[in-house]
């Protein structure tokens, strides 16, 4: 093995006195892929920022960190900020926001170049464009006076990556860089970074929460969990032996099916939510102040049937519309045309006091545990909530009994009622947003992917939830999501959305075992999968996972 | 930036027209004749209905309206019954007095508020920034006045810099008109300061919170270069939108301290007006600064273009 670029040895952390970090060791050598794993809270991201020294204020490391044979740990800022960008980077998680809004993306790739070089503004947005080019934004389409908010999530992720490796740094550290993007978006992005690695020699720490996303290109795996390694070594062998019982834990989760007695019940004749023909258009961007615009169809002709007590998958990338006919049927958006009827009831065109009955029946579940409740409340008073669509008003005790119960039905303690948001974690969250759908006794529960932002773990705990709800209580749900495990895991059928349309749908397992359209096996060759990406990789032999773009591309070069 | 410039100048003249249909209706609907309302309860019925006809009172609302929006569009306002002058005159005078006190109070406060909110953000918690901002506590707790007597006091009487009050005009040259404007400006910039340095540091602080600060520092600028860079620029959209208010405050809302320099502005033109029940005086006043704070909040939504490339679209 060539000497090591990053060497971390005996790495301690703490914040505040709190030890975050408990003797992390890790090596990562030229040209390869060493994935950090575990769960949030675990310190996969703190290592990462004290690899680049910008831990929070109040945060004292000690041990050894190493960027070749530079001591990290010892060097002052001035050389830190000479190192960082210039021979270690970072690509961050969400790229929504890691870009700043009011600059162009060339001035943000071209901004590191001149910082660390001194070149000139011409000669540096010359090196921007040919980065950008590498990333895959071809300054022909992507012209580098774009502002972040012209581009999609998955090519802002393209424009970080480029603000990068800009500079060919030697350690490339990548944060979750995948957790905000859909499954074909995850898989792009994963091989774009595999190919920078491979050509510039770099050393890529690669952090997820997912086995199944780092299977198939890590080189060496460290596994954390509460700060401390639980298993190292080369990825291949510890994701096969699954030796430590975390790491079978972990591989476990990321494939996780719920014990669900409801799985093979047969359908129900009834329909509970009809859809027919739905159809959104939205105004389109205006080409000129008078002339008018042309509208977007977000939703092309739609129609289904949720049954009732099913389970019904909404998977698609994302962009294809799959919020907006969530929106829909909750009657929280009004459809261009076409009608959706709940429980025979048509819903679609009613005012808000005759949509009353049918909002109390039909809850919904969002994907952000954080934002989807005010902070300034007790927990008692948000789950409460929908109570007031009760056709009568609750005396006070019938209200904390009913909150109450709807808690114990989440797994959650009823002491938690007097509490506030910000006092659980990402996890219990989503149970008081479960807790909060349920409290009304609904029939259907509308869950825009509800576990997207969980990590594995704490993701196979909610699906088993929402699997022990449907035993239960009969809930149907509408569950939109782009991961097709989470659609594996909690659906009896499912439907494919392509823009704005669906392409497919039938029974889950058929479909995902032999998808038919081309949108669907996208879906299904993208999916990070723990098992099938072993397999692979123990039948080639190949160090990496060769994917199919990945290794034309390779056979060309070579 | 051309078709956002061009759709936020229709929104203007949209607003400018709602505004002086709503000033103009108003004192219509407002209970009781104006004519009477202007020469008091004792007037004669034909010294009313004189005065009627000489408003043109007796004419249809429509196009009595159009009358004075064409008079307005020629730069007739009317004629000031307790003066006798045409309002234009009356408000051209106090305007010379006005505008460049508000626009000196203005430079004033932000050539302060903008260091000072940078400085204090990017020393947040520690002792200079806690000494800052009860400072700024202070300034904003402060009535001005009070502030305003102390300048005189210090200023005017014991070092006799400064004029105490009065305004000798600008036919004079410069420097008589702009040290009589002095004291006035520093009086009413300091408080405004105040709060501007604090929507300047919170703006500043959340931004600087932001994930793209990060990435700006995980390419190997140094902080101080990120603040700069990076996070003041978006930082500005609540300091512009602040300015813009503040601007048309100081044009009008200065009464009191035109008062304690003794200073002929807009604010006591208009005060006095409603004093004498001079309605077309007042009516003149209030439509100009109508147009003035609308014209303004133009300026600022175009800042706000150049600021957020987000908005242009919009």
């Amino acid at each position: 093995m060539a000497a090591p670029i990053l060497t971390i040895a005996g790495l301690e952390l703490a914040i505040a006195g709190t030890p975050v970090l408990r003797g992390i060791d890790m090596q990562i050598a030229p040209g390869t892929v060493h994935a950090l794993v575990g769960e949030s809270g675990s310190g996969k991201s703190m290592t990462a920022l004290t690899v680049l020294r910008l831990l929070p204020n109040g945060a004292h490391a000690a041990g050894t960190v190493r960027l070749g044979e530079e001591d990290l740990l010892a060097a002052g800022e001035a050389r830190m900020c000479a190192l960082r960008g210039d021979r270690v980077a970072m690509v961050f998680q969400e790229p929504m926001t890691a870009l700043n809004p009011v600059k162009t993306i060339g001035e943000q790739v071209a901004e590191g170049i001149r910082w660390h070089t001194g070149a000139g503004r011409a000669d540096a947005e010359a090196r921007a464009a040919r980065m950008l080019d590498r990333v895959g934004l071809p300054p022909a389409k992507f012209p580098l006076d774009r502002y972040p908010h012209e581009l999609s999530g998955g090519q802002r992720q393209r424009v970080v990556i480029a603000i990068a490796c800009a500079l060919a740094p030697r350690l490339l550290i990548a944060d979750e860089p995948t957790t905000a993007l859909d499954v074909v978006l995850q898989a792009q992005i994963l091989d774009l970074l595999g190919e920078l690695v491979a050509e510039d020699q770099m050393a890529l720490m690669l952090i997820s929460h997912d086995l199944g996303v780092v299977a198939g290109r890590a080189d060496q795996i460290t596994i954390l969990r509460e700060g401390a390694v639980q298993e190292a070594g080369n990825a291949l062998e510890v994701l096969r032996a699954q030796r430590h019982p975390y790491t079978r834990q972990l591989a476990e989760a990321s494939a996780h099916r719920p014990a669900w007695h409801n799985r093979a019940a047969p359908a129900g004749q009834r329909a509970l939510l009809e859809a027919r023909n739905i159809v959104r258009e939205y105004p389109g961007q205006r080409a000129g102040l008078f002339s008018p615009a042309r509208p977007l169809r977000a939703v092309d002709d739609v129609s289904f049937v949720v049954p009732a007590g099913r389970s019904v998958g909404l998977v698609g990338r994302s962009g294809c519309g799959k919020s907006t006919l969530a929106r829909i049927v909750l009657a929280l958006d009004r459809p261009t045309s076409g009608t959706v009827a709940f429980d025979g009831m048509r819903t679609t065109g009613l005012g808000d006091r005759d949509l009353r009955a049918a909002r109390r029946k039909m809850q919904v579940v969002f994907q952000d545990p954080y934002g989807s409740f005010d902070p300034r409340q007790t927990v008692e008073r948000l789950i409460a909530e929908p109570l007031h669509l009760e056709p009568r008003p609750l005396a006070r005790a019938e209200r904390r009994d009913r909150v109450e119960s709807a808690l114990r039905e989440v797994g959650m303690p009823a002491e938690a009622m007097r509490r506030y948001p910000h006092e659980f974690s990402g996890g219990q969250r989503q149970r008081l947003a479960i807790a909060r759908a349920i409290i009304t006794r609904p029939r259907l529960v509308v869950c825009d992917e509800p576990v997207s932002a969980l990590d594995v773990s704490t993701r196979a705990q909610i699906l088993d939830l929402f699997a022990r709800l449907n035993d239960e209580l009969g809930l149907a749900y509408l569950f939109i999501t782009h991961d097709l495990s989470v659609a594996r895991a909690i659906t009896h059928e499912v439907m494919v959305m392509q823009a704005g349309r669906i392409v497919e749908r039938g029974a889950t397992a058929d479909v995902l075992d032999s998808p038919h359209s081309d949108a669907a096996q996208r879906l299904v060759a993208a999916a990070p999968d723990l098992n099938r990406a072993i397999e692979r990789r123990v039948r080639s032999g190949a160090p990496y996972l060769p994917l199919e773009g990945r290794s034309e591309k390779q056979a060309k070069r070579n | 930036m051309l078709a956002y410039t061009a759709r936020r100048l229709l929104i203007v003249l949209v607003t400018l027209l709602c505004a002086s249909a709503v000033v103009f209706f108003v004192l219509e609907i407002v209970p009781g004749d104006p004519a009477r309302l202007m020469l008091g309860l004792n007037a004669s019925d034909a010294a009313v209905q004189a005065l009627r006809e000489q408003m043109g009172l007796n004419e249809p609302v429509l196009i009595r309206y159009f009358a004075w929006l064409g008079g307005m569009a020629r730069g007739d306002f009317g004629t000031s019954l307790t003066y006798s002058v045409p309002v234009i005159e009356l408000i051209g005078e106090r305007v010379m007095v006005s505008v460049p006190l508000a626009l000196i109070a203005l430079v004033m406060s932000t050539a302060i508020a903008i260091p000072l909110g940078i400085f204090t953000a990017a020393r947040r918690g520690r002792p200079a920034d806690t000494a800052a901002m009860a400072g700024a506590q202070l300034g904003i707790a402060i009535p001005n006045f009070w502030f305003a007597l102390l300048l005189v006091w210090v200023f005017a009487i014991t070092l006799q810099w400064l004029p105490a009050g009065g305004f000798p005009g600008w036919s004079d040259g410069l420097w008589p008109g702009l040290s009589a404007l002095l004291l006035p400006a520093v009086a009413l910039a300091l408080p405004q300061a105040a709060i501007l340095t604090r929507i300047t540091r919170s703006a500043l602080i959340e931004t600087l919170a932001e994930d793209y600060v990060r990435t700006a520092r995980a390419k190997g600028l140094p902080a101080r270069v990120v603040l700069w860079r990076h996070a003041l620029r978006n930082a500005l959209i609540p300091v512009l939108t602040i300015l813009g208010l503040q601007f048309a405050f100081l044009l009008a809302g200065t009464i009191i301290i035109e008062n304690v320099f003794y200073l002929p502005g807009l604010g006591r033109l208009v005060f006095q007006a409603i004093g004498q029940r001079d309605l077309i005086v007042v009516e003149g006043v209030v439509v100009l600064l109508v147009a003035t704070v609308v014209f303004v909040n133009f300026l600022v939504d175009l800042a706000y273009g150049w600021a957020d490339p987000r908005l242009r679209r919009r």
